[in-house]
């Protein structure tokens, strides 16, 4: 996840002479490596704990919505579901917010309101998730029992998204907890990266008899693009994995609703809830393989994100001044 | 210069003498997170009793605890549940199971000014089956003869994290109900036909609070120390009994009768009048022949002590101590500990 794109790059260079730079370089190799072996570990380890449902269940864990701990039948499906589904929410939610907190912030805001805005920003960062949690459940699921949903219902209700009865808690307060949560990541890193534009951009844009809105769209987003891909990745991260917040509002449910005001799982939450009390082998297998598709999936949708850019704007290019 | 020898000299002796007085004996145990606040209050007043003993308890969770004494990385495990035949028989050596004390599960709910509730075992079954799903149905209002429910769907709440707490409530659905035990069964997590989960005790009573109509279950301690409204059940001699720490005593004592050697009983639905009927031990599991000796014979004098003076700290901590039918069943089975087949506590 490259945060920051808009560092200069210096050309790997062919084999020093100097015995420092040999030494330096064998080192660094190795941290490098490290980083690579300690991901293959945790696959194989992974891989390994969890082959006795990889046998029991094949192919059929990824299909079925069954989840049964009594009977021994499980099935990932409504997990997988929750996950991207609540995390497909947070970013639709938290992009447009995160990087437009993040223009203002960088281009427009007035200076005597940036530094106390951004510091306020990164502090929300730093609130810990159980705290969010705590807040949704008795703050944000009344709310949107009594307030939100009912008026969805009334309004959009012919959509299937917004039908069945206002529990409050549910797939939306699970998005929203998420979106709340990833927004002030998402702002954080996209105003770094706003910042880091150099100034030449704007003053030829507008020379160029640009509007306010063009110059930014045109000379600043599209300069930032990789660093504003980044942020978002890096609260999609966040969101993908979150654990504790999201099991306090999610529900916990598994089962695939189409209705977002239909509780729902997801993959880290029941790994949370049901890891310290499974106590059959085949149980804890079911969890751990969870866990590994859980890996799975953030790769796979990293790996997509990072292809949605390259195809629609020509490959990221590192800029070099 | 010379001081300075002498004082360096001094402190040589004083870590040399002072040695054996630290040498302590360090019991390591892991399992159960329900019984962890009176556990961690019996070691810390088992020190004024032995200086010598120290303890360090994981309340990691039942299943972790049986994972860990099974593979004698700890000296004792905690379990809310019993452990399976299977479970026994994949431990390297004889496991006893001690009860320490015991906890119940409660119906609390969210209704217009907290009526008190009865409830039969069969009425929470089809509740939570999803076949009884308004507040007024006929099957609840026949039990609560003047008491005006609403004409509200009841919301089901239930654990979503694994919880010896939801395998004694289920327990008691599957004794009572053959359906519930046909298609859900027992467990510390099932397969929920309807409702909500909510994380621990907390989750669900939050979520109950917060929601009007709904229904959902917690310990007892629980309810009691947050004032929640909490049903009456029917036990098996017919009576609605409230849940309390006496009636969850009275749980014990009237399944003493017919207690099996090895403890390994479900008290749910017990014989006996004043028996609130979702209750249950919580245990400790100790091998019967002790791999140490020290260690040994000091886990055997705390629990004898755990079984006697121990249980006066329980009613403070709102569990339920064990009756004393109990405790004389308990004290012939710490007897039977031994080390290299010699008994460690042979002296009473």
């Amino acid at each position: 996840m490259s945060v920051v794109a808009a560092v200069p790059q210096v050309k790997a260079q062919a084999a020093p002479r100097n015995l420092g730079d040999q030494i330096l370089r064998v080192v660094l190799r190795a941290a490098a490596l490290t980083l690579v072996l300690l991901v293959a570990a945790m696959v194989a380890a992974m891989l390994h704990a969890a082959w006795p449902a990889i046998r029991a269940f094949g192919f059929r864990f990824l299909v079925s919505s069954t989840w049964d701990p009594v009977a021994e039948q499980f099935g990932a499906i409504p997990f997988i579901y929750g996950t991207l589904l609540s995390s497909l929410l947070a970013l639709l939610i938290a992009v447009p917010l995160g990087i437009g907190a993040a223009i203002y912030l960088a281009e427009l805001a007035p200076a005597w309101i940036r530094p106390p805005v951004a510091f306020l920003v990164e502090l929300v960062a730093a609130v810990p998730s159980v705290i969010y949690g705590l807040w949704g459940i008795f703050v944000l699921a009344p709310f949107l029992r009594v307030w939100v949903q009912p008026f969805l219902g009334k309004t959009l209700g012919f959509l299937p998204l917004f039908q069945g009865p206002p529990y409050g808690v549910g797939m939306l307060a699970a998005g929203i907890i998420l979106a709340i949560m990833i927004v002030p990541y998402i702002t954080a890193v996209s105003r770094e990266v706003l910042l880091a534009v150099p100034t030449a951009q704007r003053e030829a844009a507008l020379a160029l008899g640009a509007t306010r809105w063009e110059t930014t769209r045109i000379a600043v987003l599209r300069y930032g693009r990789s660093g504003l891909v980044g942020a978002v990745l890096l609260g999609l991260g966040r969101a993908l994995g979150e654990t504790m917040a999201v099991t306090m509002v999610i529900g916990n449910r598994p089962e695939v609703a189409i209705s977002l005001f239909a509780p729902g799982y997801t993959m880290a939450s029941v790994i949370a809830n049901e890891f310290a009390e499974a106590t059959s082998d085949l149980y804890l297998a079911a969890l751990i393989e969870i866990g590994l598709l859980l890996f799975v999936v953030t790769v796979v949708v990293n790996a997509l994100a990072r292809l949605l850019v390259w195809s629609v704007g020509g490959p990221v290019k590192a800029v070099r001044e | 210069m010379k001081t300075a020898w002498i004082t360096a000299l001094s402190l040589v002796v004083m870590i040399a003498f002072t040695q054996p007085a630290a040498a302590q004996t360090l019991i390591n145990g892991a399992g159960a997170t329900f019984p962890y606040p009176i556990y961690s209050k019996w070691f810390d007043e088992y020190i004024k009793i032995d200086p010598e003993v120290r303890f360090n308890y994981q309340s990691i969770g039942s299943g972790g605890g049986i994972k860990q004494i099974t593979a004698r990385t700890v000296d004792f495990g905690a379990s809310d549940g019993p452990m399976t035949d299977e479970q026994l028989k994949a431990a390297p050596a004889e496991l006893f199971h001690i009860p320490t004390v015991l906890g119940s599960v409660v119906a609390t709910y969210n209704l217009p000014n907290s009526p008190k509730l009865k409830f039969t075992g069969d009425v929470l079954a089809d509740i939570f089956l999803g076949k009884i799903t308004k507040w007024n149905d006929p099957k609840i209002t026949a039990l609560n003869a003047g008491v005006s429910l609403p004409d509200e769907p009841i919301v089901v709440v239930h654990r979503s994290d694994g919880s010896g707490t939801t395998y004694i409530f289920v327990d008691f659905l599957s004794k009572i109900s053959s359906e519930w035990d046909k298609k859900v069964g027992r467990g510390t997590s099932v397969n929920w036909p309807v409702g909500l989960g909510g994380k621990g005790n907390e989750g669900v009573s939050g979520q109950v609070k917060n929601q009007p109509g709904a229904l959902g279950y917690v310990e007892l301690a629980y309810a009691v120390k947050n004032h929640l409204p909490v049903a009456s059940v029917k036990n098996a001699a017919g009576k609605f009994v409230e849940p309390s720490i006496a009636s969850t005593t009275a749980a014990a004592a009237g399944a003493a009768k017919n207690m099996p050697e090895d403890f390994r009983v479900s008290l749910t639905n017990p014989p006996g009048d004043d028996a609130y009927p979702i209750a249950s031990f919580t245990w400790l599991l100790v091998y019967k022949d002790q791999p140490n000796e020290v260690k040994g014979r000091a886990l055997v004098k705390f629990l004898w002590w755990m079984s006697h003076e121990g249980q006066k700290f329980a009613d403070d901590l709102l569990y339920a101590p064990l009756p004393s039918q109990v405790v004389k069943q308990i004290e012939a089975k710490i007897k039977q500990i031994t080390y290299q087949g010699k008994p460690l506590l042979a002296g009473r």
